[in-house]
C-alpha cells in the first residue's frame, strides 16, 4: 500500500519534471521518429537538432510559442501511421515531421498529405514520393535518397576511376543506392552484390572484392552493417589497396567514431560538414558542442534545418490556420540552411550542393570528414521532371 | 583453389562463432527446458563490459575476463531472479518473459552506453592480414577466434565427457527426471549450466568486437542463426552444436561466396545476383528443413 503510493507519488513527479510549463496556446508539431533499436540515434539526433533550434528562439519558431510531440514509430511503418492519425484526429496537429525511414515515409506521409496536413522529411526522401507521387503539402529538407548515392557515383567518376566493384544489402534502398552509383559513375561495374538485410559477416564478400581487383570499390551498409563492413575492409588488408568512395550514410560522425582508423583515407561525400564556413552553421555547432558531448551528425543538421525552415515559415503566416499560405511560406525557403545555398525544386524536394569530403586522421588520431570541394552544384534530383504540380 | 580456401577459412570462423553461442543455448533449452531468447542479450553484456574495460584501461586482453565475468554475472542473475521461475512454466511464458528480458536489456544500454554504437580496440599485432601459404592472404584477429572457438570445444569436450559436474549436464540432457529423482541439486546445476552458457556467450560477444558493431540489438541480429544451430545439432547436444555451427558457417559463407558466380553460368548477371542473393540468404533454413525431414530430432538429439 505504501510502496505503491511512494511509486505514484514518484511517476507524478517524474511527469510534472519532463513536461515543461507551456504556454497553453503553444502550437503543436508531430513528430514521428525511429527512437529505438539500433538506428535510434538517427532520430535521436534529428528531433535533438529540431528541438535546438526551438530552445535557440526560446521556445518559439518564428516568434510562434511551439511544442514538440514525440512519438517513436519503431521502425514499423503500421506505428508511423497509427501516431499520424493519433496526432491529426485527437490533437489536431496540421504541421508534421521527423520520419527517418523510407518504409515508414511510404505508408505514413500520403495518409498525412491526404488529410490536409504538411509534413516536411527531415530525413526519408523515397523516390515514388518525389517523382509522380510528389504532393503540395510535402517537402523535404534533407535530400532525395538517390541523389546521396549520385553523389558517390559522381566523386568516383571524377577522381578518374574507371572499373567499381558495388555492394549494398538486398532491400529497396540498397538496390537504389547501387542505381544511384551507376547513373552518376557511368564506369564499368565489375561486380555487384547484394548482402543480406542484417548480415554481421562479410568475409565471403572481401574475398570477392580481391578476386575481382577493381580500381574503386562503393559500398552502402547503413549503421551497424557499414561498421562492421569497414572494420573488415580493414583487416583483410583491403584498405589502403583498393580505394573507396561512399555515400553520406556511410561515413555520419557516428559510424567514423565506431570505425575507427578503418575509416582514414576513405574519399566521402555529403551536403553537409562540421567544417562549414557560414555563419548559421557556426552557431548551430557552437549550440550543439555547448548542449550535448556527444558527435553532431549530419542527423542533426537536417534536424536543425527543418526547425529553421518551420521558423521562416510561421513568421510569415503567424500560425497554422491558413494551410495556403503556410505552404506558400514554406515554399519560399526563406531561411539560412546550415548546409549554405537552399532552394526547394518542382518536386519540393531540395536543390544544392554535393561535396566531395576526405576522411582524415584528427589531432587526437581519431578520424574526421575535412571538406575538399565542390562536387556538384546546385544538383536537384533524377525524378523532379515526373512530378506534375 | 585459393579463393574456395579463404572461404573455407571464413566459414569455419563464422561457424566457431555460432558454436560459442549455441553450445550455451542447447544446454539451456536441452537440460533445463527454457528457451531463452535473452541469450543475444548476454552476448550483448559481454561485448559492452569487455569494450568498456578495453577502451578505459587501454588492454584488449583485460577486455576478455571482464566481458567472461560480466555476463557470467547477468546469467546468474537472470537465471536466479527469472528463469528459476519458468521451468515448470509452458514454453509461451518462458518465450515471454525472456522477450521482456531482451528489451529491458536493450533499454539499459542505451541509458548507460546510449545509443551509438561503441569502438573496439584491437592490439596492433591483429592489423592487415598474414600469408598463410603461398598466395593466401588472411587476417589474424579471424584465426585468434578460430583458435578460440576451437579450444573452448576441446574444454567443452573435457568438461562434459570427463568431469562430475559434466556426468550431471550429460545425465540431465538425457533424462531431467531421473537426475531429480536421484537426489541430484537440480537447482545448482541448473544454475552452473546457465552461467556457463551466458560465458560462452559473452565470450562469442565480445570476440566479435572488434569486426563487427558493439551496439544496441546486435544479440537479435544473430539469434537467429543461432537457433537454427540448436535445431539442426539436436536440443541438448555440444558434439551437435558444435557439428551444426561449422557446418552453417560454412555452407552459409560458400553460398554467398560462389552461388552468384555459378548462376551468372547460365543467366543473366541481373538475374544471377538477385536470385543468388536471396537463396544464399534461405539458405541455412534449407538446410534446417532438409535436416529436419531426415532427422526429425536433429543430428545429435539427446535423450530419447
Amino acid at each position: 500500500m505504501k510502496l505503491s503510493s511512494v511509486i505514484k507519488a514518484s511517476v507524478v513527479a517524474a511527469f510534472a519534471a519532463a513536461t515543461p510549463a507551456l504556454a497553453e496556446d503553444a502550437l503543436k508539431i508531430g513528430v514521428i521518429t525511429t527512437l529505438s533499436g539500433p538506428a535510434g540515434y538517427l532520430g535521436q539526433d534529428v528531433r535533438d537538432g529540431l528541438q535546438l533550434a526551438i530552445d535557440m528562439e526560446g521556445g518559439k519558431l518564428g516568434g510562434v510559442p511551439v511544442e514538440l510531440v514525440v512519438e517513436d514509430d519503431g521502425l514499423k511503418p503500421g506505428n508511423g501511421r497509427q501516431i499520424a492519425e493519433k496526432y491529426m484526429n485527437d490533437e489536431g496537429i496540421k504541421l508534421l515531421t521527423g520520419i527517418i525511414f523510407s518504409n515508414v515515409a511510404g505508408a505514413t506521409v500520403p495518409d498525412i498529405v491526404d488529410n490536409g496536413a504538411i509534413y516536411i522529411s527531415p530525413n526519408a526522401g523515397p523516390s515514388n514520393l518525389a517523382g509522380k507521387g510528389c504532393h503540395e503539402n510535402y517537402f523535404v529538407v534533407s535530400w532525395q535518397n538517390d541523389a546521396l548515392h549520385e553523389a558517390a557515383g559522381a566523386a568516383a567518376k571524377k577522381l578518374g576511376y574507371t572499373k567499381a566493384f558495388a555492394l549494398a544489402p538486398n532491400y529497396q534502398a540498397g538496390k537504389d543506392a547501387i542505381a544511384g552509383f551507376k547513373r552518376t559513375f557511368g564506369g564499368e561495374i565489375l561486380g555487384e552484390v547484394y548482402t543480406q538485410l542484417g548480415q554481421t559477416d562479410y568475409s565471403a564478400e572481401m574475398a570477392q572484392i580481391r578476386a575481382a581487383n577493381p580500381e574503386v570499390v562503393f559500398q552502402f551498409h547503413p549503421g551497424g552493417m557499414g561498421i562492421a563492413f569497414l572494420r573488415q575492409y580493414q583487416q583483410a588488408g583491403l584498405l589502403g589497396t583498393i580505394p573507396m568512395v561512399l555515400s553520406e550514410p556511410s561515413t555520419d560522425a557516428v559510424v567514423l567514431n565506431a570505425v575507427g582508423e578503418a575509416a582514414i583515407g576513405i574519399t566521402a561525400t555529403a551536403h553537409w560538414n562540421r567544417d562549414f564556413d557560414n555563419e548559421s552553421n557556426k552557431a548551430f555547432v557552437a549550440a550543439w558542442d555547448e548542449k550535448y558531448d556527444r558527435p553532431i551528425t549530419y542527423y542533426a543538421s537536417q534536424g536543425y534545418d527543418t526547425g529553421l525552415l518551420i521558423a521562416s515559415a510561421l513568421r510569415q503566416t503567424g500560425g497554422v490556420d491558413d494551410i495556403d499560405a503556410l505552404r506558400e511560406a514554406i515554399r519560399k525557403a526563406d531561411f539560412a540552411s546550415v548546409r549554405g545555398e537552399f532552394k526547394f525544386g518542382k518536386n519540393q524536394h531540395p536543390v544544392h550542393n554535393w561535396y566531395q569530403l576526405d576522411i582524415v586522421a584528427g589531432d587526437d588520431g581519431k578520424p574526421v570528414a575535412v571538406t575538399k570541394e565542390v562536387l556538384l552544384e546546385n544538383y536537384g534530383d533524377s525524378y523532379a521532371d515526373q512530378c506534375e504540380m | 583453389m585459393i579463393l574456395i580456401l579463404e572461404q573455407l577459412l571464413n566459414g569455419l570462423q563464422y561457424g566457431v562463432m555460432l558454436f560459442l553461442l549455441a553450445a550455451g543455448l542447447t544446454l539451456i533449452f536441452g537440460i533445463m527446458g527454457v528457451i531463452n531468447l535473452a541469450h543475444g542479450s548476454l552476448y550483448m553484456i559481454g561485448a559492452f563490459a569487455g569494450t568498456w574495460v578495453a577502451t578505459t584501461t587501454g588492454s584488449f586482453w583485460l577486455g576478455i575476463p571482464a566481458g567472461l565475468i560480466a555476463a557470467a554475472l547477468v546469467g546468474f542473475l537472470v537465471e536466479a531472479t527469472v528463469i528459476r521461475k519458468l521451468y515448470a512454466r509452458d514454453h509461451l511464458d518462458q518465450v515471454l518473459a525472456t522477450f521482456a528480458l531482451i528489451l529491458i536489456f536493450n533499454q539499459m544500454i542505451i541509458l548507460i552506453f546510449g545509443r551509438q554504437p561503441i569502438f573496439t580496440p584491437l592490439p596492433e599485432v591483429f592489423y592487415g592480414s598474414i600469408e598463410i601459404i603461398p598466395g593466401l592472404f588472411y587476417p589474424p584477429y579471424r584465426l585468434l577466434i578460430i583458435a578460440v572457438g576451437l579450444l573452448v570445444a576441446v574444454g567443452l569436450y573435457f568438461l562434459i565427457n570427463r568431469t562430475r559436474v559434466g556426468m550431471l549436464v550429460r545425465a540431465g540432457s538425457t533424462n531431467r527426471d531421473m537426475v531429480r529423482a536421484l537426489g541430484v541439486d537440480v537447482r545448482l546445476l541448473y544454475t552452473v549450466v546457465f552461467g556457463l552458457g551466458a560465458l560462452l556467450a559473452g565470450l562469442a560477444g565480445y570476440m566479435t568486437g572488434p569486426i563487427l558493431a558493439v551496439q544496441v540489438g546486435m544479440g537479435e541480429d544473430i539469434l537467429l542463426a543461432t537457433f537454427v544451430v540448436v535445431v539442426i545439432g539436436g536440443v541438448g547436444s555440444i558434439k551437435g552444436a558444435f557439428v551444426a555451427g561449422i557446418g552453417l558457417g560454412v555452407v552459409d559463407t560458400m553460398l554467398r561466396a560462389f552461388l552468384p558466380t555459378i548462376l551468372r553460368g547460365f543467366m543473366a548477371p541481373s538475374d544471377a545476383d538477385a536470385i543468388g542473393a536471396s537463396v544464399s540468404s534461405m539458405g541455412i533454413f534449407l538446410l534446417m528443413a532438409i535436416v529436419l525431414l531426415i532427422r526429425p530430432k536433429g543430428l545429435f538429439a539427446a535423450g530419447g
